[in-house]
């Protein structure tokens, strides 16, 4: 217990609190998000999220290493000595792989792929963070008609099948195939725009969340300017969930890079080496039974987005306090200590008629976004918390029985 | 919601009959709000899909006009101009965008320039194929992710949820052309069992040719000729792209079902549930999953729409001919006069969508509906 | 149905007690080790009687409840034994050890639970008819005609008037207090020995607390059920138990019936917590350390206003095709310097948007409220911005009314930052640790992340934030009650000598009346949006005026169980 001033009144072998190994200095390093999640797993969850990160660390070192660890270029198809190299071999001695329709070897090709595809997703992710961030801040913050009408074109955006977005994001800024870094960043930029809405709406509703805080309202009271609200309270607290986001959506870029390339809007062969691209080429092969030109690229789709979906999942898993298997010792002590909160007053703390009001008839999609969770329910039972995945109709008007409460909800007789 | 306070409609006599009284409860008190919803929402299409066009119409005009896109190599720049100039593509921007959304207001959706062909009529022609195809595929879908999503839930942390979680990962992690590619490869070219590609055998399609009213689904259609052969001969064509289609969104729906089940299902209702003596195998099939089922409606209907870029995917892979297909050959063509009128044609399909979806949800949610 | 047992006449109740706790130790598994909820307690629950277990937050008395029909999580593993005799007989069951289809059968039927939030344990879409069957079923009743007919008894018992229709109806068409009363219906229909009530009136208001609690007296005279009620508030407990537990840091320090329990404690942390537990016309008076009685040194009569409302009204503007909502609706009142009003309501009665619009957080929609001099109806932020200097609010959830990302020690300089007193938070370290002891926290607690602190040690960091600049005028909204009694009684001596000290104007906005009258000059009591009563503290404590304030009053349990026998035949004279 705290040298606090409550009661100074003992119970013979209280030391519940005494055998929890709370950590007491902790290093900038372990508060970076993938690390601290790294010491919250447990069982194999931590499994997921240790495989998923070796994978993904195996990527991006392959992708770096790419001039090293491929025997030949990805547009290479004669040897030192000038000799082509022998068109739609087998895997065998000399390309471990086998070649493809065009002489190129497929196991070099693969090598240089990663490269592609982690540059893309790099391009990819900075880009939308930065602008759906921007935009779901200050959409968030502000409301209004700008908010409206940013809402309406994202959630339009969204409904749309990304794919076709991108198809279309690639006619316009390559018309088609171009170079190395043409082909790349058209992509890059065509899945950024696809995916702007996704950070825009989980930046916004995380804004509008925190902008009801008694600590935002605090500012508020105090006279904190709208700049330093912005950028001291929302920024950094709504961003918290940015890390599952990103995960998630990368593989996504992967995915949708790959199905540009399969239908011929990737980037030239001798430009660059591109798994879907690949792939369209191997549709007539696999046919003829040619089936290592198809598996390879393909399984290293398959690996690479395998790994950065883990590593999205689990950090979901840990940040949403109803999916994950146990309790930290922190939430435990918070919840033990002999001053508490009570758990009952949430949506109405700040505003008691706004969440009523919200509260009656909003149907909301409900997905698994990830709620920080920060008071814990009274002692240490309850097993999840009366979160459901539909808006609890909950604050709402606890009104004498006779009298109707004076609210939009329930009136009844 | 106020509205909801229309006089005692439920008399004694509605209490006799067992399940009788919760219909007609529900139907006397279905109005005000529901009705005031269903409106809100149905509006909601309009500019939605008016966002979806524009965006649409600029994207592909800011790169220019589709006749050079689509003929630039193959014509004199004289012929180019000429027939840019006939067509009304020199004439500035705005105004061809009114021009094509008043004949979109007409259900016009242009002319493709390769072959001459209302787009209008390619999705009489190919719509069928992919309807076919992603119900199918949603069938598989919704078997295979609400089978093994709720399994999950139910046995959440053990042996199963995790195995489960991995399969969805990966149904999810794997292209769907790429599934397609390793399907045709072990079951078509290794094993030889199931055809490779296309949506019947020739012979088949022959047959069809003698309906009066085909209908366009095949499975439908060969239940109208009565031909058993035929049928086998249409599924054995359909298991495998309906199977690589399926499992991609199978991959979704099953952590979306589970993740919403297991919050459900360590809600402070089900516990008190349990606290009453419900049995666990009760709380998971009614307690936990009715509330479930509304956010998993919701994004499910998403997911269809998702199905459509899939069903692109697939049709390429397997050589279906539907509306994917056929966009993917005009996309090779440069056609972007056919290539914008297939993809407006989706977006009202999905707005349609997930208008349907999100009244099925709200059908589910009483908070809602009253 | 258990009519047999009326009037007096309870020849089937078999003898000894319905239930025994022997050595209970509950622990649950956490990544940082095992820690123990409850240690080592015993008790016993007689047949027909109200148990009430009292103790703060972290006390382990909800897990004692669930432990009862072992409802607990997979992580918590359990020691020792808890008998549960079946109804009507001498056979007792050995709760923790069953498991299965046998521990399915003993819940509900043998012992059913009743939760602290009502709108979190019914299943929203479901009609509360199919619920209340749902239990029924699960203990083995089929027959369609006959569940309905249960359910549709039991919602008349409980009191849901038009019962026979609003069988149909779903949890969200109800109010808070019948929500709370279709959960006890849930537990009375399955006629269980025991009924476990974990803080059934917690979430609710204090009127409609009063009514819950007579449903659990009628769940032991008429269903001759014994009750086990779980809460924190000593007022329930002289109003409702029969005997006693008080529970401390999950132990038992002592039980016994109610009258040796409030008269005669034994037990050191008893007597401090009843010592704790405010009380209506006990002036709160705080002595210094030199031993003398801490007061204001000005009259606050003299005093200059600070806060003027004329015909205030706030309106919130209603949903697509819906009416606009009045939250706040023509109130007039002043608040001079150095006094403290209290203004008390219940949930929904506008008391919160009042407080808030003083701070300008919320737009005042007509009238004029006048704050520090400035007009505030259509106020620009531009002009009453160099007021909010002087200017403090306290929230009430100390969970989230620091940005958790910062330290405490850039929480509080927040407010000094942004009026410009201090450059950095590093320039203002000297000053925040005097704010910190003023408001008797320690220095070092400065480095730390709010979720390091304790609840009532967060609301003391907030006293000091808003204290910061030295205020003329403290917005304080709901500042305690998240907190337990033992702390609130030390957050609100605080208050009271800093106040005494820097002589602000307060608006105290609570929802206990004993809170307000403890600290209070004068009382607003707000309804539905309206002031129906406004005046001196004392007066309106001893000669309520109003019906709503006399029934507000009449509501309130008195922690004393002699006085609320005759306090509660008050309140059944009102209505």
């Amino acid at each position: 217990m705290h040298e606090d001033n409550a009661n100074k009144i003992t119970v013979p072998g209280d030391r519940r609190l005494e055998d929890l190994k709370v950590s007491g200095s902790r290093s900038w390093f372990s508060t970076l998000p993938v690390i601290r999640d790294l010491r919250i797993a447990v069982g194999w969850q931590k499994g997921m999220l240790v495989t998923g990160l070796a994978i993904t660390i195996a990527a991006v070192l392959v992708a770096i290493a790419a001039p090293f660890l491929a025997p030949y270029g990805f547009a290479q198809t004669k040897d030192a000595q000038g000799h082509d190299f022998p068109v739609q071999s087998a895997p065998g001695a000399g390309h471990v792989w086998g070649t493809t329709v065009g002489g190129f070897d497929v196991f070099s090709r693969v090598i240089w792929g990663t490269r592609t595809a982690i540059i893309a997703i790099v391009i990819a992710v900075v880009l939308s963070i930065f602008s759906g961030v921007l935009l779901g801040l200050v959409s968030g913050y502000f409301g209004g008609w700008f908010d409206k009408c940013c809402v309406m074109i994202a959630d339009a955006i969204y409904s749309f099948p990304s794919l076709l977005l991108a198809i279309l994001m690639a006619i316009v800024i390559s018309g088609g195939q171009s170079s190395l870094w043409g082909g790349i960043l058209a992509s890059g930029i065509s899945i950024t725009v696809v995916y702007i809405p996704q950070y825009f709406r989980t930046i916004r509703a995380e804004v509008i969340r925190i902008k009801g805080s008694a600590y935002v309202e605090s500012a508020k009271v105090v006279g904190a300017s709208t700049w330093r609200i912005m950028t001291r309270h929302l920024l950094k607290n709504a961003t918290r969930t940015l890390p599952v986001i990103l995960t998630l959506n990368s593989s996504e870029a992967i995915l949708t890079l790959a199905g540009l390339g399969f239908l011929g809007f990737g980037i030239e062969p001798t430009a660059a080496a591109e798994w879907g691209y690949d792939l369209n080429r191997s549709v007539a092969d696999v046919t003829a039974g040619m089936w290592w030109t198809a598996v390879f690229p393909g399984l290293a789709i398959v690996l690479i987005v395998l790994g950065i979906t883990l590593v999205g999942e689990s950090l979901n898993d840990l940040a949403d306090p109803r999916l994950r298997a146990r309790k930290s010792a922190g939430e435990v002590i918070g919840s033990i200590e002999d001053t508490s909160v009570d758990p009952q007053e949430r949506p109405g703390a700040a505003n008691e008629v706004m969440a009523q009001i919200e509260a009656s008839g909003t149907v909301a999609s409900g997905s698994t976004v990830v709620s920080s969770g920060m008071a814990e329910t009274d002692d240490t039972t309850v097993s999840g918390g009366a979160s459901a995945p539909i808006p609890d109709a909950q604050a709402g008007p606890i009104g004498d029985d006779g009298d109707t409460p004076r609210t939009t909800e329930a009136d009844h007789e | 919601m106020s509205q909801s306070t229309t006089s005692s409609v439920v008399t004694d006599a509605s209490t006799a009959k067992g399940g009788g009284p919760h219909v007609t409860a529900r139907h006397n008190r279905l109005s005000g709000g529901f009705f005031r919803f269903l409106v809100a929402r149905f509006l909601l299409i309009i500019p939605t899909v008016f966002i979806l066009v524009t965006i649409v119409f600029f994207v592909m005009r800011a790169t220019g006009d589709p006749i050079s896109a689509a003929l630039g190599g193959r014509l004199s720049p004289e012929e180019l101009h000429r027939r840019i100039h006939a067509a009304g593509y020199d004439r500035p921007l705005i105004v061809q965008y009114f021009e094509y959304l008043a004949g979109l207001l007409r259900g016009d959706l242009g002319t493709t320039l390769t072959d001459n062909q209302k787009v209008s009529d390619i999705l009489l022609r190919y719509g069928a194929a992919t309807l076919e195809l992603s119900l199918l595929a949603l069938i598989i879908a919704l078997v295979v992710g609400i089978g093994f999503g709720r399994l999950a839930a139910r046995h959440r942390d053990r042996t199963a949820d995790a195995g489960i979680r991995v399969f969805a990962i990966l149904c999810y992690a794997t292209p769907v052309f790429f599934l397609g590619l390793v399907l045709k490869l072990v079951f078509s070219v290794w094993l030889a069992v199931l055809p490779a590609s296309g949506r019947s055998s020739l012979e088949s399609e022959m047959q069809f040719g003698r309906l009066v009213s085909p209908t366009g689904l095949y499975i439908v259609d060969s239940l109208q000729l009565g031909d058993f052969s035929v049928l086998v001969d249409v599924l054995k064509h359909a298991i495998l792209p309906s199977l690589a289609l399926g499992l991609l969104t199978a991959g979704v729906f099953i952590r979306l079902v589970r993740t919403n089940v297991i919050s459900t299902y360590t809600s402070g209702y089900v516990e008190a549930a349990r606290s009453r003596g419900v049995s666990e195998r009760r709380l998971l099939s009614k307690h936990a999953w009715r509330p479930a089922l509304i956010p998993i409606v919701t994004v499910m209907g998403m997911q269809i729409a998702m199905m459509l870029a899939g069903a692109v995917l697939t049709e390429t892979t397997f050589e279906w001919k539907g509306l994917g297909f056929i966009l993917a050959d005009y996309l090779k063509k440069r056609d972007f006069v056919a290539v914008q009128g297939i993809v407006i044609l989706i977006a009202i399909i999905v707005s349609v969508v997930n208008f349907v979806v999100d009244v099925v949800s709200a059908l589910l949610d009483p908070r809602v509906r009253y | 149905m258990s009519e047999t047992q009326q009037g007096g006449v309870t020849l089937t109740t078999p003898h000894g007690n319905l239930a025994d706790i022997e050595h209970l130790s509950v622990s649950f598994m956490t990544d940082a080790g095992s820690i123990k909820a409850i240690d080592d307690i015993s008790f016993t629950i007689p047949r027909r009687t109200v148990v009430g277990v009292v103790g703060e937050s972290g006390s382990g008395k909800s897990v004692t409840a669930r432990s009862i029909i072992k409802l607990l999580p997979e992580t918590a593993t359990t020691s020792g034994a808890v008998y549960l005799s079946v109804r009507n007989d001498e056979h007792r069951l050995d709760m923790l050890s069953l498991s299965g289809e046998q521990l399915r059968q003993a819940r509900g039927s043998e012992a059913a639970m009743v939760f602290q939030e009502p709108n979190a344990v019914l299943n929203p879409v479901y009609t509360i008819g199919w619920q209340i069957e749902e239990g029924l079923r699960a203990h083995g009743m089929h027959d369609k005609r006959q569940l309905r007919a249960k359910a549709i008894d039991i919602l008349e018992k409980v009191g849901i008037p038009e019962a026979r229709t609003r069988v149909d109806y779903y949890p969200h068409q109800f109010s808070g207090g019948q929500k709370q009363r279709i959960v006890i219906a849930m537990a009375l229909v399955l006629n269980p020995g025991l009924i476990l009530a974990d803080e059934p009136t917690t979430a609710l208001d204090v009127t409609v607390q009063a009514e819950i609690l007579d449903l659990l007296r009628l769940a032991r005279d008429e269903f001759g059920a014994s009750v086990l009620i779980i809460t924190h508030n000593m007022g329930v407990i002289a109003d409702i138990a029969d005997q006693v537990v008080v529970m401390y840091r999950g132990h038992v320090v002592e039980q016994g019936d109610v009258d040796q329990i409030f008269y005669r404690p034994q037990h050191p942390y008893t007597k401090s917590l009843l010592a704790a537990v405010p009380r209506i016309g006990q002036r709160l008076v705080v002595h210094d350390a030199s031993g003398a009685v801490v007061e204001r040194k000005d009259d606050w009569h003299t005093q200059p206003v600070v806060v003027e409302a004329k015909g205030l009204s706030i309106t919130y503007p209603g949903r697509l095709m819906q009416p606009d909502f009045m939250a706040v609706d023509g109130v007039d009142f002043t608040i001079r310097r150095s006094e403290v009003l209290g203004l008390v309501g219940e949930s929904g009665s506008g008391k919160s948007t009042t407080g808030r619009a003083i701070a300008g957080l919320q737009k005042v929609s007509s009238g004029s409220l006048s704050v520090l001099g400035v007009e505030m109806n259509g106020v620009r932020e531009r002009v009453f911005a160099p007021k909010r200097a002087d200017i403090g609010f306290v929230f009430q959830d100390p969970g989230s009314s620091f940005n958790p990302l910062m330290t405490i020690a850039q929480n509080v300089a927040e407010p000094l930052i942004v009026h410009h007193a201090y450059s950095s938070v590093a320039d203002a370290a000297d000053y925040v640790g005097d704010l910190l002891e003023m408001v008797q926290l320690p220095r070092a607690y400065m480095n730390r992340f709010p979720h390091e602190l304790s609840g009532g040690q967060r609301q003391r960091a907030s006293l000091a934030r808003a204290l910061a600049l030295k205020p003329s005028l403290l917005i304080a909204d709901e500042p305690t009650s998240a907190l337990d009694v033992s702390v609130q009684a030390k957050v609100l001596e605080l208050f009271k000598t800093l106040q005494a000290e820097i002589g602000f104007a307060c608006l105290f906005i609570t929802h206990d009346l004993a809170v307000v009258d403890m600290l209070a000059d004068r009382i607003m009591v707000m309804h539905q949006g309206r002031i129906v009563e406004h005046g001196d503290a004392d007066d309106i404590m001893q000669h309520p005026g109003d019906t709503y304030t006399k029934r507000l009053l009449a509501s309130l349990p008195v922690p004393d169980p002699r006085e609320q026998r005759e306090h509660r035949a008050r309140l059944l004279a009102l209505s």
